[in-house]
């Protein structure tokens, strides 16, 4: 992969390991080589300058996955010197790409890493339509280090939130997404035309309808947010009308319709520890990943607190205690958001092949007794530190030495 | 996913900063700023509002059987972990706690056979029922924010009892909150401090003898709240509250000599001094929303300065980094496990911030501040636990058990009726699925005064809100 990554060679021994693909392997090794996952087994031959990790008795996963972030683009949320995900005054931002808005150094990265969440979805926020969602691993000095893929999708909002932008109604944000998606598939048809000035003029700019044209085509999925039964299936009768390649998030209801989700192959992204009754989703429980993952619907689960992205292995773990098997929830946090977000053939796996982000875990990843002990991204093993170490390492001992 | 969230954080950062104060309530129900003696007045014709009940609890016990609960691993938070232990209850009172214990013979047994037991959970900064779902400006009754001195203002009378977050608390194992108005306010009003039961009035949750809290709040909030007619900066909040206390001391010294002789006309009643100067005479507790180090020593200045205590620090976010000066003081910080950097002030937050104070002596509380957090707080517990191990400093189980039980009793000054398993105390107990700071553990039953108010087997046992019928699916419904 990337070369500046002067990866090493490590070998994790004899640890229990979760390659999620497949069935755990007991007494195993990982064998990571040039960033990449060389060999998974047990009986791997360690080249000799290989830095050996004593797994034994450890557990080995892939790196979490969290899809519901603003990683890199928010540092203190009351201060909007540092918030990037929202760009003003364009109610269809489809040419939005928040990625040259995340800053490499924020202090949340390595927060978040070092407890075992490697990968995160970096997403836009407001609008009807509010931009494209990168997918991005937590380590690197740039933004291009940093990228996974980019778009990963775009982002649009069916739920209650939308509405300020869709005339005050419901039917009104799905008028004005229907009219919007039209005038992109009018423009790529009457391109010349759009360019000579021989047309109406259309609902979005150029820029904005040329960036949906992927969506449209069904190369790019469009992350619909929905959390009311009622509008999860407007987003995806439009899905249906439209062709789309679609990603459910929120989906606060979506345990109501579950069969249907799931007749339609569409992926939702859940975070379970929703259960607070509003009037855009009276319907929450903490029961949703559960009944979604037993009815075949893909399921990758989310912390949407960006701060607390470290906290999704205690979103997972309550997915457990709601209804979803571990190794559904395991999934869920690696494989599944992987394939939702299309880097499965990289990312969320222990396979031979794989980019190498993997954590090794004292036991459960989802229980708070559980201490990570490695984190690998991308081959290199970082260092378990953060700007929170480094203030409790200054006060562990009062008075502090400054 | 967070597209919708990110606004309601700021509004919710405001909530949590800005929790008031809780309604400390006497001890014995009690009149306003002073004690006059209304057994005199009362009925007469001279009698004033002063003299008359103040809002008095209604709450009753639940009549129930005694509850035998055995072979259960029980955490008394007093100090044991019993394990195959028994703890029996009769009359709302905690009878008997040990590894053998007699029944009665119309006792309901209940077999803890790889379950735990603890007291009830105590959350002591709470907003249900002041901030109620379903979250509409309809239900946005926490902040009074007209002034920034509003200690006149009591959280009860915004307090609805149907709340549906209310369910969702009990089903986590709660049976005491502390709700506060919110940090808007340099001075936010008196919280309510309520056994969480379901009710149709808020007089019938209200603590029976409970001291009420005065919200006060440091820091950003009230600044920026209030930065257009000040204070607009934290100089200006420091006196801000100076200017309230002394005219608190003014009034308090009126009303104590009028007390005590009755002599000329009875000084005017003013709601907003009664709470202050009911802070000074030790009456009501100060429950002080303060992030930063360098204000909390501030705020225990100002303490000196009045003569009053604060009971507790909330949020404290960087309370690690005073935990001597807080021990020294008898502060208590109620604290999240890991929430930070929502704001400037919140920066500093660290997993170890719970477990550095108890290391320093001090007192430390996990609370929620959320209708989220206030249902796992066993694991947000947990987690500080743990992390403070992790980290080397030897936190044990039962001090962790107390962050949310003998601890937050202590704040409130319920210390000596609720908070731990021993005979005599309240019969508060939660039953738990496994080790309550475990992520897979849930609470099974959760008994509120002896009453079973919650059983997540029995769907007679599952109280519902009003506002949940018809409207919000029942647990297990399709719809």
């Amino acid at each position: 992969m990337i070369a500046y990554l002067l990866a090493q060679t490590i070998a994790i021994t004899g640890g229990t390991v979760y390659p999620v693909s497949g069935p755990k392997v007991e007494h195993a090794t990982v064998l990571i080589q040039n960033g990449r996952i060389a060999a998974v087994g047990t009986n791997v031959t360690i080249p000799a300058d290989a830095t050996r990790i004593d797994a034994a008795g450890k557990w080995v996963t892939p790196g979490f996955v969290d899809g519901g972030t603003q990683m890199g683009l928010v540092e203190i949320g009351a201060v909007p010197g540092t918030r990037e995900a929202f760009v003003q005054n364009d109610t269809i931002a489809a040419s939005f790409n928040v990625a040259e808005g995340i800053n490499p150094a924020s202090t949340l990265i390595p927060v978040t890493r070092i407890e075992g969440i490697t990968t995160v979805l970096a997403a836009p926020q407001g609008h009807l339509v509010s931009g494209q969602a990168v997918l991005i691993d937590l380590d690197g000095a740039t933004i291009e280090q940093m990228l996974v893929r980019s778009p990963v999708g775009i982002v649009a909002n069916f739920d209650e939130n939308a509405k300020g932008e869709g005339g005050g109604s419901r039917a009104g944000v799905a008028e004005r997404i229907r009219r919007v998606f039209n005038d992109a598939l009018e423009y790529s048809r009457r391109r010349a035309e759009y360019n000579r000035g021989a047309m109406q003029p259309l609902s979005a700019s150029a820029a904005d309808l040329e960036a949906l044209l992927p969506v449209l085509r069904g190369q790019l999925p469009l992350i619909a947010v929905a959390n009311r039964r009622s509008d999860i299936e407007t987003a995806l009768r439009i899905g249906r009308e439209f062709r789309l390649k679609l990603i459910l998030a929120g989906g606060q209801e979506a345990w109501e319709i579950a069969d249907a989700i799931a007749r339609a192959g569409v992926p939702v992204l859940v975070e379970p520890l929703d259960n607070i009754p509003t009037y855009d989703a009276l319907g929450v429980r903490y029961e949703n990943a559960a009944a979604l993952a037993r009815a075949g619907v893909k399921v990758a689960l989310l912390e949407t607190d960006t701060h607390n992205a470290r906290n999704l292995r205690q979103q997972a773990g309550n997915a457990v205690s709601y209804g979803m098997t571990w190794d559904q929830a395991l999934r869920a946090v690696t494989l599944s958001p992987a394939e939702v977000f299309g880097v499965a053939d990289r990312y969320g796996a222990l396979e031979v092949g794989k980019v190498a982000n993997v954590v090794v875990w004292s036991g459960d990843p989802f229980e708070f007794s559980t201490t990570v002990e490695h984190v690998i991204i991308r081959g290199r093993e970082v260092p378990l530190r953060s700007r929170q170490s480094e203030l409790f390492e200054r006060y562990r001992q009062l008075p502090p030495k400054y | 996913m967070r597209h919708a969230t990110l606004g309601v954080l700021f509004i919710a950062a405001i909530g949590c900063a800005s929790a008031g104060a809780r309604p400390a309530q006497r001890p014995a129900p009690a009149a306003g700023p002073a004690a006059p003696a209304p057994a005199q007045a009362r009925g007469s014709d001279e009698t004033s509002s002063i003299d008359r009940a103040q809002y008095p609890s209604t709450y009753q016990r639940h009549p129930n059987p005694p509850v035998l609960i055995r072979n259960a691993t029980i955490l008394t938070a007093a100090g044991q972990e019993i394990a195959n232990g028994s703890i029996l209850f009769k009359d709302g009172r905690i009878v008997a706690v040990g590894a053998t214990v007699q029944a009665p013979a119309d006792a309901v047994v209940v077999d803890g056979t790889g379950k735990f037991v603890t007291p009830g959970l105590i959350d002591d900064h709470s907003h249900l029922g002041v901030y109620a779902a379903p979250g509409t400006q309809a239900e946005s009754d926490g902040n009074e924010a007209t002034n920034p001195v509003t200690a006149e203002v009591w959280a009860e009378h915004s307090f609805w009892p149907q709340d549906p977050q209310i369910p969702l608390a009990i089903a986590g194992g709660i049976t005491t909150i502390q709700a506060l108005p919110g940090s808007a306010n340099l001075i936010g009003g008196r919280s309510a401090i309520l056994k969480l039961i379901p009710a149709r009035t808020v007089q019938e949750m209200k603590f029976p003898g409970a001291h009420y809290g005065l919200k006060m709040a440091c820091g950003e909030n009230p600044k920026n709240v209030y930065r257009s007619r000040g204070p607009s900066t934290r100089m200006g909040n420091m006196a801000g509250y100076r200017a309230a206390f002394i005219q608190a001391e003014q009034y308090r010294r009126r009303w104590d000599k009028w007390n005590k002789d009755h002599q000329g006309d009875q000084p005017a009643r003013d709601l907003r001094l009664e709470s202050l100067a009911d802070v000074l005479r030790g009456n009501i507790y100060v429950q002080n929303h303060c992030y930063r180090a360098d204000e909390m020593a501030q705020m225990m200045d100002l303490a000196r300065e009045f003569g009053f205590h604060i009971r507790s620090f909330h949020h404290a976010v960087e309370s690690y980094k005073i935990a001597d000066l807080l021990a020294r003081d008898s502060v208590s910080v109620s604290v999240w496990a890991d929430w930070w950097g929502f704001k400037e002030e919140a920066m500093d937050g660290v997993q170890q911030n719970a477990a550095l104070n108890q290391q320093a002596g001090g007192r430390p509380i996990i609370h929620s501040d959320s209708p989220s957090g206030i249902q796992r707080l066993n694991q947000e517990a947990g987690k500080a636990m743990y992390s403070g191990i992790r980290a080397g400093i030897p936190i044990t189980r039962d001090q962790a058990i107390r962050w949310v039980t003998a601890n937050p009793a202590w704040a409130l000054g319920l210390d000596s009726i609720v908070g731990t398993l021993e005979p005599g105390k309240m019969a508060d107990v939660v039953v738990w699925t496994g080790d309550p700071f475990s992520v897979y553990s849930k609470a099974l039953q959760v008994y509120n005064d002896g009453w079973l108010v919650y059983d997540r087997n029995d769907p007679k046992h599952q109280p519902r809100t009003d506002f949940e019928l018809g409207q919000v699916p029942a647990p297990g419904s399709d719809r």
